[in-house]
């Protein structure tokens, strides 16, 4: 039996999600994109510039027919503005998937958990599927699954910290006993083994940045962050060994001379 | 001598100068812009991409034009 990512009858081709933010230019994104091996690909909703119109856009480099595009709602620090982008993002008229982000504080740029459950409330009775970037809050997870998002996104350390998964019994708590659906670790990943661990945790998909744009070589990251997101999913479904303090041997006493 | 009657609008924060009565539509083609992929907001309320023909715009009009660029 294959072991495809499947989300509200989405099937999903990779479970390494990348996003288009802090790349040099959009020649560098779309050559990362590429490496890394990705389905989804996240965006922000911003104003066209209209005093300097360049003629290249973002999306002549990322094929909207290729990719799945998840708009964000970057930016957001309440319910209103996040519901206001969510909903020019899909009046763009590519996609009904949003990222759903409501912050609560400008330095660790951590959720506003109350503003993003009432603003997940509407905007799935609106027919949004909704990812909501949020903590490693278990019951946070789970009243967010109640009001109707499609998956929930536990960070797994401050976007662009590269900090890696600071919290992995929380993010292990969610996705054994908390929620139903799919589990995406977003922000924090700073380098393949984070994207292992948060694999091997049982996560569902991952969601990286920061830690692929960010490095000397973004190309090259990309495809470590691929690799890293297989093994890392190989390795949970394979069933590790468990942790023991003292050793046992590997090599048979039997037969010793 | 015909003579073309303008107004003000306030268009992604700055003030430009249209025609009178312009829709939607028209104001995106003054401006350059393809409506695939950009979404419009008149005064705070968003408009339908099969509307862009009918809404007029009116003096003092507060239009926000927004398009996908990278983020993460």
């Amino acid at each position: 039996m294959e072991d495809k990512l499947v989300i509200k009858g989405i099937e999903f081709r990779s479970r390494l999600w990348v996003g288009t933010g802090k790349y040099k230019d959009f020649e560098e994104t779309a050559k990362a994109i590429e490496a890394s091996g990705a389905d989804v690909v996240t965006v922000s909703v911003r104003r066209v510039n209209i005093t300097d119109r360049k003629s290249e856009n973002l999306l002549d480099y990322i094929d909207p027919g290729k990719y799945k595009i998840l708009p964000n709602t970057a930016g957001c620090y309440n319910v209103e503005d996040a519901l206001r982008y969510a909903r020019l993002a899909r009046e763009a008229g590519i996609s009904d998937l949003v990222k759903l982000e409501v912050i609560g504080d400008e330095r660790t740029l951590f959720p506003d958990t109350l503003g993003l459950l009432k603003a997940t409330e509407i905007l799935a009775r609106e027919g949004f599927t909704v990812f909501p970037y949020t903590n490693d809050d278990p019951i946070m997870a789970r009243r967010l699954e109640d009001a109707g998002a499609a998956a929930v996104m536990p960070l797994g350390a401050p976007i662009g910290s590269g900090l890696g998964i600071r919290n992995p019994y929380n993010i292990r708590i969610i996705i054994e006993t908390a929620v139903k659906v799919p589990v995406i670790v977003d922000a924090g990943v700073g380098t393949a083994s984070d994207a292992a661990i948060a694999m091997e945790l049982g996560c569902d998909a991952v969601l990286i940045n920061s830690g692929i744009a960010g490095a000397r070589d973004p190309v090259a990251m990309a495809s470590a962050m691929k690799h890293a997101v297989i093994a890392g999913r190989l390795a949970c479904l394979a069933g590790r060994i468990s942790k023991k303090l003292y050793a046992t041997a590997s090599s048979p006493f039997e037969g010793m001379i | 001598m015909r003579f073309f009657v303008f107004m003000r609008l306030k268009v992604n924060g700055d003030t430009i100068e249209v025609a009178k009565d312009a829709s939607v539509r028209e104001l995106l083609e003054k401006l350059g812009i393809e409506p695939a992929g950009v979404a419009v907001e008149v005064n705070l309320s968003i408009v339908k991409k099969s509307e862009y023909v009918n809404v007029r715009l009116n003096e003092g009009d507060t239009v926000e034009i927004v398009n996908f660029v990278g983020g993460g």
